[in-house]
């Protein structure tokens, strides 16, 4: 059987490497699917919690749950406010955001 | 399962949830001549939720204690309820225009939904509760940020908003799923029983902090503030300065106090820092703002900087005084931001060079304006003179003698940027000053309330000591 300790440093790789790709990126759509990496770690961490230091209790599972539709429905109003701006500047990269600064 | 205690401890929500599908049936079915009452309509609603709630009652528990009812979560409530009200006057102006009208009862709605989520983040007794109740606030706010949506601004602070959002709820889902793997439980209660300051949990608790920080917007985690405060409609900005900070500052002061209280030591080092930067910082950039909705993008920073000085101590008198200035902190900038509002619907203009020469055209609203911003810099005999007062009697007397002289500094440092914009108004000559206009009845309602507010409560010492009964703390 896998072991717990390497769920947890795939989770945290997955974690890290979302938040270095949300500083980083310059595509807003990349930006997004960083932010769903972070998201994703996050279930993961729950499900594992759950399965291995408490397997009698279903609390971890279900907040997995929650964070995943909660999460979809975010990621759903995020791309059509990205839509709109497509429409508007008919582009979605940083840069060109760049009327209000400081 | 039993349902009859539903009533006294969730009436709140239900009578909001109530208001909610009303107003959706209304926006469905009405006619062109009703319609023209929409905003009557849900002023009077909401009026009659906020009626039937006011008076707080015994507290209680829901659902295994899912969700929980304490007579403070209902004076909390009250003053959300209130500055939604007072918000959804001061929109009818931007609601009647050509591009906006079709959409008013989607602004409704969206406004009251965000309320909800508030209402059930604050009154949340678990984490899964907490964190549905915070998205439930934020992701219909995201959509009001961008409601404009012709406008490229708008669409901007959206985006800005709604990826911040999602990026902090990231963060602090990820201190919340350390504090399940080392507690065990998701629940309040047995996780302020189970914690024991182990380094994991400290981890857990940053994170977590940082998590509801960008929602309070303190200072390393506020870079979205101005520029989402800028671009978002005016009526959204003063929604998201005073209903949606004062709703998160609450539940951040309840979550320390009833989850992390045993780690006491570790949150007040955290805090003590954050309320240094977020003051210092926030005054030293609202100084340069030319724009007026960005310069009180800075100034809300400051004072949910002065809001932290409350949460510090984590006693009830810190709470009290917390609560208070929330109240009168919304009395003051919904007044500041009605001005706004009524002159860049009759001129569009929204810069503070803008209103040179404020006073010969329309001397009513900049005393209106002038008022608030002396309540906000705390200058005596106004209200926001005495809830600052409290929040550093607070910090004071729980020993942060250094934080609150600094504190003190920098409300002569606010006070000197606010009286840039009332010499803007009153001294400095203009060529072309704003017409004379006058202004809707929403906005004036609106702004006749906000005016009672700074001139009496801190006058009226039974509304301290009204919130004062019913505080709690560590």
């Amino acid at each position: 059987m896998i072991r717990m300790e390497y769920y947890l440093i795939v989770s945290t790789i997955m974690m890290f490497v979302g938040i270095y790709g949300f500083v980083t990126r310059r595509n807003l759509l990349a930006m997004l699917i960083s932010v769903e990496l972070i998201l994703n770690s996050v279930d993961i961490n729950f499900v594992v919690f759950n399965r291995f230091l408490f397997p009698g209790e279903l609390e971890g599972f279900f907040f997995a749950l929650f964070a995943i539709g909660v999460s979809a429905a975010e990621t759903a109003v995020a791309i059509a406010i990205i839509i709109n701006i497509y429409r508007n500047i008919r582009n979605i990269q940083v840069r060109n955001l760049r009327e209000m600064k400081w | 399962m039993d349902y009859t205690n539903l009533f006294p401890y969730m009436q709140a929500e239900i009578t909001l949830i109530a208001v909610i599908v009303l107003v959706f049936l209304f926006d469905l079915f009405a006619g062109d001549r009703a319609r023209r009452r929409f905003p009557a309509f849900v002023g009077g609603l909401l009026l009659v939720q906020l009626l039937v709630n006011i008076l707080p009652h015994g507290a209680g528990e829901l659902f295994g204690g899912m969700f929980r009812y304490e007579a403070m979560h209902g004076i909390v409530k009250s003053i959300l309820t209130v500055g939604t009200l007072l918000v959804c006057l001061q929109a009818t102006t931007w609601l009647r225009r050509e591009d906006t009208r079709h959409k008013q009862g989607e602004f409704y709605i969206l406004t009251l939904s965000t309320l909800l989520g508030m209402f059930f983040m604050i009154g949340a007794g678990n984490f899964l509760m907490f964190f549905l109740g915070l998205e439930l606030a934020s992701v219909p706010m995201a959509c009001l940020v961008a409601f404009d949506k012709y406008k490229g601004h708008s669409a901007e602070a959206g985006a800005k908003y709604i990826l911040c959002a999602l990026f902090a709820s990231g963060l602090m889902l990820y201190g919340v799923s350390f504090l399940y793997g080392t507690t065990g439980t998701l629940y309040f209660d047995d996780v302020a029983q189970r914690l024991d300051g182990s380094p994991l949990e400290v981890m857990a608790l940053v994170f977590f902090f940082a998590g509801l920080a960008f929602k309070i917007s303190l200072v390393p985690f506020h870079l979205w503030t101005a520029d989402t405060y800028q671009g978002a409609p005016t009526a959204v900005t003063a929604y998201l300065s005073v209903v949606s900070k004062g709703a998160a500052a609450f539940t951040l002061m309840t979550i320390l106090i009833k989850v992390f209280g045993p780690m006491i030591a570790s949150w007040q080092t955290v805090l003590y820092v954050v309320t240094v930067l977020s003051i210092t910082v926030a005054n030293l950039f609202a100084i340069r703002q030319k724009n007026l909705k960005r310069f009180f993008a800075f100034s809300s920073i400051s004072q949910a900087g002065y809001i932290m000085l409350a949460v510090i101590g984590g006693s009830a008198f810190g709470m009290t005084s917390l609560v208070f200035y929330v109240l009168v902190y919304l009395a003051a900038n919904l007044a500041a931001f009605g001005v706004i509002a009524a002159v860049e619907q009759h001129s569009g203009k929204v810069c503070i060079e803008d209103y040179n020469g404020l006073y010969r055209t329309n001397p009513r609203l900049t005393l209106v304006m002038t008022l608030a911003l002396f309540s906000l810099a705390g200058i005596p005999p106004f209200a926001g003179f005495f809830s600052k007062f409290f929040v550093f009697a607070a910090a004071f007397r729980d020993g942060f003698h250094l934080l609150v002289f600094i504190a003190l500094l920098n409300t002569v440092i606010s006070l000197y940027y606010y009286l840039l914009v009332v010499k803007a108004m009153y001294i400095t000559p203009s060529e072309h000053p704003i017409p004379a206009f006058r202004s809707d009845r929403g906005i004036r309602i609106s702004l006749a309330c906000c005016l009672a507010g700074v001139l009496l409560l801190g006058v009226v010492s039974a509304v301290y000591d009204g919130i004062n009964a019913f505080a709690f703390g560590l």
